[in-house]
């Protein structure tokens, strides 16, 4: 089983965000594999553990995502490649990425394709569909459990809280929800033979891209923070004058109920 | 620019769903003085056409199917491709929901288009159409605007008001028959968990439980408070590690992302994926028996209490004013 993995390098969240010229400020900021691509590596891992093969993942970005690939290479994935666009581009958006990808995929017979669903940067969601139309292979979005056997799948979706059971075939595209598995931290062997394990750099160029093939279609103009919200009101007083008296404010102030 | 703009209208259970509205609403203001054509697929829409027309579409137009009872992105693609094909719009706008989320990309990829997602407001600026949507799980925002080809957005249930509903507004709805074939996905079974009552993503109201809900049964007070608010139960991720209910009510960094009128977070400590979740929401109340909790500083109004005492309370008094309006 031929097997890829699409993972993107992402800011930690859990970091306070500060701008500074207009951008998002990463000085010393903790950048992280994107907590659904996690999912989709360690399913890449059960699924060539179960029927064999390779996992490869994949990542558009710069020189430091060598090292969350590197992360992925010890949770137990055999190669890692990295699509350097630092020198090339100045500014992608989701059209850029997965026509990036797609390039890259388009001569590698894979069998399977899994990525996160989302990216918690971003927050988009688009890669993973993209790249399956671009590749025209069939996708299942946002799943929590997959199950091969021989050149079918059984998918399950999550769909707004709902069960959809899906039935396809492979080569197929599926991108990881939460609860898909429990992604392992790498191991202490893991981490040493992952220094050993191939990561190959590419740059548009080795994929026959010129710049104008995969330029923007969409441009952000404005980066801001929410405005502060003001500290709320802790009520006072005894508990059934408490719930009176919230259930008033919430009927007559804030006008929500 | 004038522009057309085709609105794809969701059905959910025989009945357009809420975001569907707000995204006609959004579509006029991309359209720009242009035309607002109403999309609708499935097995049996087109009785729905008059209700799209009377929140603001110009005219709708349906494809039904049998194939199409069912989302699947190959049957949805074919439908919308066929109308993109006979319309030529300059725009596209989907609700973002788990169909929109699925779709939208392939669509955009098939056109060679770019793709807003998950727009929370979109306005006419500087002669841009300048579209506003949350990154960092909502802790920053950021204003895109498409520099080439279609106008392209996802728009969140909950951001955009709806028109007016208007029902002396007429149109026309015409039907186009489309040939649905080579589905790669089927659809074997669906299992209902989430949908009982209102739809989390959509829902004006969602009362949340976190650890200090205890136990499965310490949700029960929680159900009760959203059947009084017509609302919906969600959760934190420390509810859903320890098993007091379904992942699918998990709101946060992972999970959810929620901005309902009303917030009311119960036993929940507000850590920071938690509050990625909801800190958007328009209105928070805060139970929580530690004062020092994190969820007080992003609350509107706090109870400093046991949730099990204060959610039945409110409850109680929620029932006496409803039952009084």
């Amino acid at each position: 089983m031929n097997i890829y993995v699409l993972m993107k390098r992402t800011f930690d969240t859990e970091e306070k965000i500060t701008i500074s010229g207009g951008q998002i400020n990463e000085d010393g900021a903790e950048f992280i594999i994107n907590p659904y691509d996690e999912y989709a590596i360690e399913e890449a891992i059960q699924v060539r553990d179960a029927q064999g093969g390779e996992v490869t993942v994949v990542s558009v970005g710069n020189e430091e995502t060598e090292k969350q690939l590197r992360t992925a290479l010890a949770m137990g994935a055999d190669k890692a490649v990295l699509i350097n666009t630092e020198d090339d581009l100045d500014y992608g958006d989701q059209f850029t990425t997965a026509k990036i990808l797609s390039e890259y995929l388009k001569d590698k017979d894979a069998d399977l394709i899994i990525a996160g669903n989302v990216a918690i940067d971003g927050g988009s969601g688009q890669v993973g569909p993209r790249v399956a139309e671009l590749l025209n292979i069939p996708y299942v979005t946002t799943i929590t459990k997959l199950d091969i056997a021989g050149s079918n799948a059984t998918v399950v979706r999550d769909v707004e809280g709902d069960s959809e059971v899906i039935e396809t075939t492979l080569p197929l595209l599926v991108t990881a929800q939460q609860g898909l598995n429990e992604p392992r931290y790498p191991s202490l062997p893991g981490i040493m033979k992952a220094k050993k394990k191939p990561l190959d750099e590419l740059e548009l160029d080795d994929l026959d891209l010129e710049e104008a093939d995969v330029e923007a279609k969409t441009k952000t103009i404005e980066i801001y923070l929410p405005p502060k919200k003001e500290a709320g009101k802790v009520l006072e007083g005894e508990l059934a004058d408490q719930v009176k008296e919230l259930v008033n404010l919430l009927h007559t102030e804030a006008k929500v109920v | 620019m004038a522009r057309k703009i085709i609105v794809l209208g969701e059905v959910r259970d025989g009945s357009l769903r809420n975001v569907s509205f707000e995204a006609v609403a959004a579509a006029k203001i991309a359209s720009e003085g242009g035309e607002v054509v109403g999309v609708l697929i499935g097995d049996s829409v087109s009785a729905l056409s008059g209700e799209l027309i009377h929140y603001g579409a110009d005219r709708v137009i349906t494809v039904e199917d049998e194939k199409l009872k069912q989302y699947t992105p190959d049957g949805y693609s074919q439908a919308l491709m066929a109308i993109v094909d006979a319309e030529s719009p300059e725009g596209l706008v989907f609700g973002h929901t788990s169909l929109g989320k699925d779709l939208a990309p392939k669509v955009a990829a098939k056109l060679n288009s770019g793709l807003i997602s998950d727009v929370t407001g979109l306005e006419v600026a500087g002669g841009n159409l300048v579209f506003t949507r949350p990154i960092y799980s909502g802790k920053a925002f950021e204003k895109k605007i498409v520099t080439d080809g279609l106008v392209f957005a996802t728009i969140r249930p909950n951001n955009i008001s709806p028109l007016e509903k208007d029902e002396s507004r007429t149109g026309e709805a015409s039907s186009l028959s489309v040939d649905i074939k080579d589905l790669r996905t089927v659809i074997k079974e669906v299992v209902r968990k989430a949908s009982e009552g209102v739809d989390l993503s959509e829902a004006k109201v969602i009362i949340a439980g976190g650890r200090g809900v205890k136990s499965e049964e310490g949700f029960e007070p929680l159900k009760e408070l959203a059947k009084v608010l017509n609302g919906a139960v969600g959760a934190s991720r420390g509810a859903c590690d320890a098993d007091y209910c379904d992942y699918s009510l998990q709101i946060g960094q992972t999970g959810k992302v929620v901005t309902p009128d009303l917030y009311i977070a119960c036993g929940i400590s507000g850590a920071i994926q938690h509050l990625a979740g909801m800190s958007n929401s328009k209105v928070i109340v805060a139970i929580n028996k530690d004062p020092e909790a994190n969820i007080f500083k992003v609350a509107d109004y706090g109870i400093v209490g046991d949730l099990f005492e204060v959610v039945p309370m409110l409850t109680e008094e929620f029932r006496k004013i409803l039952v009084n309006a």
